[in-house]
């Protein structure tokens, strides 16, 4: 890279020295260390999916610490703790309904943002700062002051406080995403499509959202990302519709069925399949 | 918007332009009125709410509020719990600067060294987000248990007595925030450190800094904003987190999450609840104050 061509074109004495040391740090000392950070991060993903073969002794069927032999059985029966799939579904479905609102509010707001400055959108920095809170303020006391408003207003909890909440937490994430893709839109695309007779809708449909799309799609796999794996928020307002972590947690004082690991791997197969497939379609295109 | 009129349709154009001048001042507002109102009534109230509600009294028999003005109520929890705030603290700025130890050279050689792999590398800082928080964390809790993986292998190479523990302990709490928020820590320092300009390190060089002085002085320097984010997302999250503590610390070490999720959940106390809420918030403001105070409030997208 860059420090081997400086090498070579311009060798100035005092240089010398600390580049050859420069180099061994980044050629081995750096990725050995940066290695055994990626094992650490990986280790107990791989435990967990060494975990979900694990056989389970006596009668209760809860997952042990010590290993007593391999087994598939946990796979083979995957639905047959009722609570666990009908809490995985419950977050299923939750996470495709609030990432669709989220995402379509989401969207709108951060044209707004791009488009229009303060002189044109007056309360402009009001919002910023308002996102700007959603996204630093601990989740816990959104949680708990979300369940405080619903008690007192009467509200029962269940999918639509938790959809509610969902949306609440996503929307600032996906405007920020959307944001950071629409700052490099050439609106000259858009007076074209006025030029040529188009209508703000079908400018919209024909030549703005299709620029736009690879953000947004960002936007609403982050929010997905965010509603299925939220913890804190679910667990002030779900009431007794428990979404899948809620339910993990619930399960951990009484011991967690082996099948919780094969929803993790699964879920982790999902997600890091879409990771790639993601770096390998923008390899392609550029 | 400046139009060529078509000599064509030259009526509809002028009937377009009309409108788009209307719609052009109210668009702003239509646009972001869906998601305002959403975070107005569902972030905002309820924040206010909170704060009203951290002054009155609940009756922990029938989970009854009324309101009583009680101011007393903010400074009483503030000293019943100081102990608790004190250890999220201590945990939460611990596992912070573990973190940003832990991140600082493999953010720094994704940066540099990383090449055409970059976002492959990327996504390994990511992976333990593709398992549930909650998972993440009773696995730690299977690791670091008695007859677990590491200590088993431990006291089989007679490394630490048989006596040795690490569940419930401050130091398996601390290790488990550290692990979940890394990434948050991570992403922010790349973010920085990718965006340091070559030259300037080059530059450095020409000018007989050592590899210590070209670090302290042009390296660090450039990445504050990175570590300001990293410990924006990882302190504020890490200070209010009472996952890991209750998985993995058991019952001592409480941290002021536990007791906040008790007080709402367990003991109905909504108002001393609220009002661990409302010191909890400001801290949290605190912090979010100094960065914005820092670098503004619209730099955060450029670390998420």
């Amino acid at each position: 890279m860059s420090v081997e061509t400086v090498t070579e074109t311009r060798l100035s004495p005092p240089r010398v020295r600390p580049l050859g040391r420069r180099r061994k740090v980044g050629r081995y000392v750096l990725p050995t260390y940066s290695w055994l950070v990626i094992g650490y991060l990986v280790f107990p993903i791989v435990i967990m999916m060494i975990y979900s073969f694990n056989r389970v002794l006596g009668g209760a069927q809860v997952v042990s610490f010590s290993w007593n032999g391999f087994t598939t059985l946990w796979y083979q029966q995957w639905s047959s703790v009722p609570g666990l799939t009908t809490a995985f579904w419950l977050s299923i479905r939750l996470a495709l309904v609030s990432t669709v609102i989220a995402t379509v509010l989401g969207t709108l707001l951060a044209m707004a943002l791009v488009r229009y400055r303060s002189n044109k959108f007056r309360g402009k920095l009001a919002v910023e700062q308002i996102l700007f809170l959603n996204i630093a303020a601990p989740e816990i006391v959104m949680g708990a002051s979300l369940l405080g408003l619903f008690v007192t207003l009467n509200i029962n909890r269940g999918f639509l406080t938790l959809v509610l909440a969902h949306v609440m937490f996503s929307i600032a994430y996906v405007t920020v995403t959307v944001r950071a893709r629409l700052a490099g839109f050439d609106r000259l695309l858009e007076e074209a499509a006025y030029d040529l007779g188009a209508n703000p809708l079908t400018t919209f449909r024909l030549v703005t959202l299709p620029l736009i799309m690879p953000g947004v799609l960002a936007g609403a796999l982050m929010a997905f990302a965010l509603s299925i794996d939220d913890f804190v928020t679910s667990n002030f307002v779900s009431g007794t519709s428990d979404p899948f972590p809620v339910w993990v947690y619930g399960a951990t004082r009484v011991g967690i069925p082996p099948q919780v690991f094969v929803f993790g791997t699964f879920i982790f197969m999902v997600g890091i399949g879409f990771a790639f497939m993601s770096i390998v379609l923008s390899r392609k295109k550029s | 918007m400046e139009q060529s009129v078509p000599t064509d349709r030259p009526g509809g154009v002028e009937k377009q332009r009309h409108r788009a001048g209307w719609g052009k001042r109210l668009a702003p507002y239509l646009l972001s009125l869906p998601s305002g109102v959403w975070l107005l009534l569902l972030f905002i109230v309820p924040l206010g709410f909170m704060l009203i509600q951290s002054l009155e009294t609940c009756s922990p028999a029938t989970g009854q509020c009324v309101m009583t003005w009680s101011w007393g109520e903010l400074p009483r929890q503030v000293h019943l719990y100081h102990q608790q705030f004190i250890t999220s603290l201590v945990f939460a700025a611990a596992a912070t600067v573990i973190d940003l130890v832990i991140s600082f050279p493999i953010a720094y050689w994704i940066a540099f060294y990383g090449g055409r792999r970059k976002n492959f590398f990327l996504i390994m800082l990511l992976v333990p987000f593709f398992v549930s928080f909650i998972i993440r964390t009773i696995v730690w809790e299977f690791i670091l248990s008695n007859n677990g993986v590491v200590l088993t292998f431990l006291k089989n190479q007679h490394l630490v007595p048989s006596g040795f523990h690490v569940l419930g302990t401050s130091y398996a709490v601390i290790a488990g925030l550290a692990y979940n928020y890394l990434p948050f820590t991570a992403l922010p320092l790349y973010v920085a450190i990718e965006r340091i300009d070559r030259r300037v390190l080059d530059a450095a060089y020409d000018l007989y800094a050592n590899r210590r002085a070209a670090f302290l002085r042009v390296i660090l320097p450039l990445s504050m904003p990175g570590i300001f984010a990293a410990f924006l997302l990882t302190f504020i999250p890490a200070f209010g987190d009472y996952v890991n503590q209750v998985i993995l610390g058991g019952t001592s070490n409480t941290m002021i999450g536990t007791v906040i999720q008790n007080s709402f959940l367990a003991n109905f106390d909504y108002a001393g609840g609220a009002s661990l809420s409302v010191v909890l918030l400001a801290v949290a403001l605190l912090g979010i104050w100094l960065y914005a105070r820092l670098l503004g409030t619209s730099t955060i997208n450029e670390y998420l």
